[in-house]
């Protein structure tokens, strides 16, 4: 009888490719190229890709991590870190659980979702005006 | 909150910055398989979309497609329920019971005739209507008074969608799904059994945003979730091409994650989004954890001869070993021909002696 735990038994899984990585990697090339002709910025999603167990992490590890990293906290935190290829950024948002909501590599001089937004920016100058009036009116 | 209050209000008011309504809305694009540039039309539609009344209706089912919704975490379903829809009706999730809990589903029905989002889990029994019954109402009647003045149905679930366990032989309750009843309504049928969580919501989510049926295939199922079939997208398929099958649960080839078609897998057969969204917030999917697919999103799985007999097999009688076999070998395809002649033989000496035993 076989006595050993579940942990024990040997286990490999081999080295399964989608094919996915390279062709990604490529994809995100010709985006920089993009970029730097017109300007024009592309996101992936990574959860719309097949990838065998391991796939995604060797991605991350090929990109690996530039000067900036980033956390935005809106319904949840939001992890961004710029890769060690300049204007490719690597994005996780999760919700206030914890759970992962969305993952997408965005080729772009900054992320579009750091930028304030118009709305944002608007309310804002409303707060500002109400500070600067107490203020005013404490002096 | 009132109901006429649009999504965008809604958010704001519960101090919702515009970043985390971007978030929410990318989080949504990939929840329904789109691609991120539609995320600010995406935006747009949900900034002005209002709340519509959902009326959920659960049959002849074992609530395990209410489960599955309530694992999704993306958006949460707190969130959907209240801030994209008002889920005004559904056995599981609802504090009311009794006679209060009919009255808001009449009210609902009443109020939103014409408009609201009607959704079946479970099959509805028709060999004998007493079989199943809410509140004294059949599930038959329910269904069809329900249906009349909704806008659109999403049947939830294989049981909803094509009958499910019930349906399966010999059919005890004379169970069907929810569109051999109804004809006269578009019908959205999200199969699986489960369905996928974040098929569930993105279906819905996809309905409420844009307000109109996603591309249906033939049996009614959403293209962007059931367009492609397991095989096809399957990280083990590398193995299927080059004949390296898992003979048992717990030989070399099973440890080594080869393909398990030999042991039932109906993924060639199969449409579902299983390899590529996968489960428990893509963590894995059977195939990943070493057991064939069931075929579970497709009609009567249940009757297709066997969760462990291969395709070939399952799907014909034992007299034709032969033809099973020769069945067999096309369907590895290009792979049949990269077989060694001796492998063939192999393969066809093992499949006849099985079919002895």
């Amino acid at each position: 009888m076989d006595t050993r735990t579940v942990q024990e038994l040997p286990v490999e899984t081999g080295s399964i490719e989608t094919g996915n990585v390279l062709p990604l990697l490529h994809e995100i090339r010709h985006a920089l190229q993009r970029l730097v002709d017109s300007g024009e910025t592309t996101v992936i999603d990574l959860r719309s890709l097949p990838m065998a167990p391991g796939e995604e992490a060797r991605i991350e590890a090929t990109l690996g991590r530039g000067e900036v990293e980033a956390t935005l906290n809106a319904l949840g935190p939001s992890k961004i870190h710029e890769t060690s290829i300049p204007g490719v950024w690597w994005i996780v948002h999760y919700n206030e659980d914890e759970a992962v909501m969305g993952k997408f590599i965005e080729v772009a001089r900054v992320p579009s979702i750091l930028n304030a937004q118009t709305v944002d920016l608007q309310v804002g100058i409303g707060a500002m005006s109400e500070l600067l009036s107490e203020t005013d009116d404490k002096q | 909150m009132r109901k006429d209050q649009t999504l965008g209000e809604v958010l704001r008011q519960q101090g919702v910055s515009r970043r985390g309504f971007l978030k929410f809305c990318a989080a949504t694009a990939s929840m329904m398989a789109l691609s991120p540039a539609m995320v600010p039309q995406i935006a747009r539609a949900l900034e002005n979309a209002r709340r519509p009344s959902v009326i959920w209706l659960s049959f002849q089912e074992c609530t395990g497609c209410t489960e599955s919704l309530t694992r999704s975490h993306t958006p949460t379903v707190e969130g959907l329920i209240f801030d994209v829809i008002s889920l005004d009706y559904h056995h599981t999730l609802q504090a009311a019971s009794g006679t209060h809990a009919e009255e808001a589903r009449e009210q609902a029905m009443e109020e939103n005739r014409g408009k609201y989002l009607l959704v079946v889990d479970g099959s509805i029994p028709v060999g004998n209507p007493g079989y199943s019954t809410i509140a004294g109402i059949s599930n038959l009647e329910m269904l069809k008074e329900t249906a009349a003045g909704a806008a659109a149905i999403v049947s939830v679930g294989s049981c909803a969608a094509f009958g499910g366990i019930p349906h399966a032989n010999p059919n005890p309750t004379g169970a069907v799904g929810v569109s051999e009843l109804i004809t006269d309504k578009p019908i959205i049928n999200v199969s699986g059994c489960p369905p996928i969580p974040a098929v569930i919501t993105g279906v819905l989510a996809q309905y409420l945003t844009f307000g109109k049926i996603p591309e249906l295939d033939h049996l009614g199922r959403p293209v962007a979730f059931y367009g492609k079939n397991i095989h096809d997208r399957c990280y083990r398929r590398p193995f299927y091409e080059r004949g390296q099958f898992a003979e048992t649960f717990d030989d070399e080839g099973a440890r080594k994650g080869w393909c398990l078609y030999k042991l039932g897998c109906k993924g060639p057969i199969t449409y579902n989004a299983c390899a590529v969204t996968k489960w428990n917030d893509g963590v894995s999917f059977p195939i990943q954890s070493g057991h064939g697919c069931l075929g579970c999103s497709e009609p009567n799985f249940w009757d297709l001869g066997g969760f462990y007999k291969p395709l070939a097999q399952a799907t014909m009688t034992t007299g034709t070993v032969i033809a099973g076999a020769a069945a067999a070998g096309a369907a590895l395809g290009a792979g049949a021909a990269l077989l060694g002649r001796s492998r063939q033989k192999k393969f066809r000496k093992e499949v006849s002696e099985e079919s002895k035993s």
